[in-house]
């Protein structure tokens, strides 16, 4: 963080910020501004409490909810929208700066600025893909970033893989969940192909009671007995699980090759048109069909060459992107050539299904990304 | 008077402190009114001892302000950040045992495991429309273990006391907290997870690596290592 920009420096930020407002504005990006500070509830709810690892939270006056200090702008910049009404198209352009809490020791700044956009509503999500991912390049071009390294990937593939594969309910509902938790989610997969642990005493219990005579009330029975109800979670909650635990128990391991499929799939790495076929290659292999999947990724490639980018050689990692919370298709991020030591310059990626987790009433298209002036202008100065 | 050590200001905490340095030759004494909070060394020199609560005294090593001092351990993971480059647990002293564990009510016959309160997790926020609420006063170490154990969909209850009430009250749907026996656990009809200790913690004597060490202060840490048999060192 730099607390005070003189001169220069304020300068070298003010001119990148306007330059940027400039691309996005000549691209029909409606400029928006947000409250720094807003409930942190929605927030909560959205990404849980290890949100608190990573934004400021604090108590707000007077008895009200948590307040808390905007770590990103697409939440609220989403929100406005739908709170206009969800159901049409808009693109708004955002600037200012973003705060978040770093790891102890960590030396990122915990405040810095995001300049960004958000496309929603698009009817045709390959173009709109490939219009936010040109307009980041077409923003790191006004600000001379220099020699950028991209990375691009597609969530989409891995949850179509999920859907298409054959495995019980259950079992999908908790790879899917788990997909952004990919040592959780390594373990279920593992889990699954194991077949499950002896039952305890207690589970072995349940289970006869679960798939005995009346087992709704086998199982009520034993929950009575162990103590009295408590909390909000009630004893037909309990009952519900319990017979689902008991269907569970009869459910067929998954076949080591089904497994091997989902991490080769997500495996896949190399430039996107190699990837592309790859893909194909492996899913036609397993007897899998995501080609609707595989399909959507292959539009987008035609729209990035349509808008000018050598789609086929751009690097795709089908895994990248799994620890950037809400993606849940394109995704991409863009770095300063072998500048590890800065954040990246810029980011971003499909949202739909969390506009709904936002209010709407179905997911809407939704596809946006930001660009780190201050890192840029740190490439910058210090590109030999 | 040259470094300065701090001890529990106060009950079993404080008792068990100072019959363990009695029992190593260095006899804790209280000087004035017991109210003042003001103790002294006998036996050893150049220490002085300041009375502060256990989690003051977390707080005071990791800024410098006493060189040595006795705490939980759990009170030094939950309340310091980045504790180990500001505190060493030279010492597990053999008292004020406390397991931090993560419990449920124990009607819920289908919940074992975290791995069952995940899942649990995740019905109860389709059918109550929020997250399953645990109550603690230990938010970091509770909050680090949900994650290392891929929870997702609870929501953290400040608790500062009388936890194990919570769910009776209807205020939590479970808690973390510190048990040293089961009694109040299984009194309160909760019971803990199979794999949800979250932590084992003892009383420790901490050496803080933030405070001035002088060198008279590192003769005193050497004096004072010796009369106790315990190595000490920032």
């Amino acid at each position: 963080m730099t607390p005070v920009r003189l001169g220069e420096d304020h300068a070298a930020l003010d001119g990148a910020l306007a330059a940027l407002a400039a691309v996005y504005a000549r691209a029909g990006y409606a400029p928006v501004t947000t409250a720094h500070l807003f409930e942190a509830e929605t927030l909560i709810d959205l990404y849980g409490e290890d949100i608190r690892a990573r934004a400021f939270l604090f108590p707000g006056a007077g008895g009200g909810g948590e307040l808390c200090l905007r770590p990103d702008f697409t939440v609220p910049v989403v929100r406005a929208h739908g709170a206009l009404g969800w159901d049409r198209a808009a693109r708004y352009a955002y600037q200012g700066p973003v705060f978040r809490r770093q790891a102890p020791g960590s030396t990122r700044p915990s405040e810095y600025f995001q300049a960004g956009i958000e496309n929603l509503g698009a009817p045709d999500a390959a173009a709109a893909d490939a219009e936010v991912f040109a307009l980041i390049h077409e923003g790191l071009r006004a600000l001379d970033a220099g020699p950028l390294s991209v990375a691009t990937g597609d969530l989409g593939i891995a949850f179509a893989l999920l859907d298409a594969l054959p495995m019980p309910a259950r079992r999908r509902r908790q790879l899917r969940r788990h997909f952004w938790r990919p040592r959780r989610f390594h373990a279920l997969v593992e889990e699954a192909v194991a077949g499950q642990r002896a039952p305890s005493p207690l589970r072995t219990r349940l289970l006869a009671a679960a798939t005995g005579p009346a087992p709704a009330d086998a199982v009520a029975a034993l929950a009575a007995e162990a103590g009295e109800v408590l909390g909000l979670r009630e004893t037909d909650e309990i009952v519900a699980r319990s017979l689902a635990l008991a269907e569970a128990a009869g459910e067929a391991r998954m076949p080591r090759g089904e497994a091997d499929l989902i991490e080769a799939a997500l495996g896949v790495k190399g430039p996107a048109g190699n990837a592309l076929a790859r893909l194909r290659a492996i899913t036609a292999e397993g007897g899998v069909n995501i080609a609707p999947a595989l399909d959507r990724l292959e539009a987008r490639l035609a729209a990035l060459d349509a808008a000018g980018i050598d789609a086929a050689a751009l690097p795709f990692d089908a895994g990248f992107g799994r620890n950037l919370e809400y993606y849940e298709g394109f995704v991409f991020e863009i770095t300063a050539q072998g500048r590890a030591d800065l954040p990246p310059l810029a980011g971003g990626g499909r949202y739909d299904a969390m506009t709904q987790r936002l209010g709407a009433a179905a997911a809407i298209p939704a596809v946006g990304a930001m660009i780190r002036p201050e890192a840029v202008l740190r490439a910058r100065e210090l590109t030999p | 008077m040259t470094l300065t050590l701090g001890l529990p200001s106060k009950g079993r905490l404080q008792a068990d402190t100072i019959d363990w340095f009695a029992a190593r030759g260095v006899e804790i004494a209280h000087t004035g009114d017991r109210r003042q909070y003001s103790a002294e060394a006998r036996g050893v020199d150049g220490v002085t001892v300041v009375m502060l609560a256990a989690n003051e005294i977390a707080h005071a090593l990791a800024a410098g302000r006493i060189h040595l001092g006795v705490t939980g351990e759990d009170l030094v993971r939950e309340h310091i950040p980045d504790w180990q480059r500001r505190i060493a647990l030279a010492a597990k002293l053999g008292f004020g045992q406390a397991d931090l564990i993560v419990a449920v009510p124990a009607f819920w016959v289908d919940v074992e495991t975290m791995a069952d309160l995940d899942e649990v997790a995740e019905a109860f926020r389709a059918r109550h429309g929020h997250g399953l609420r645990v109550a603690t006063k230990y938010h970091n170490l509770t909050r680090a273990f949900f994650q290392s154990k891929g929870v997702a969909d609870y929501r953290l209850i400040d608790s500062q006391g009388a936890t194990e009430a919570g769910p009776k009250n209807l205020s939590c749907d479970a808690i973390s907290d510190i048990t040293s026996s089961g009694g109040t656990l299984r009194a309160n009809h909760l019971k803990p997870l199979e794999d949800g200790l979250i932590l084992s913690s003892e009383a420790h004597l901490c050496v803080s690596r933030a405070a001035d060490w002088a060198s008279a202060a590192i003769a005193a840490l050497a004096t004072l290592s010796a009369s106790l048999q315990v190595p000490l060192a920032p």
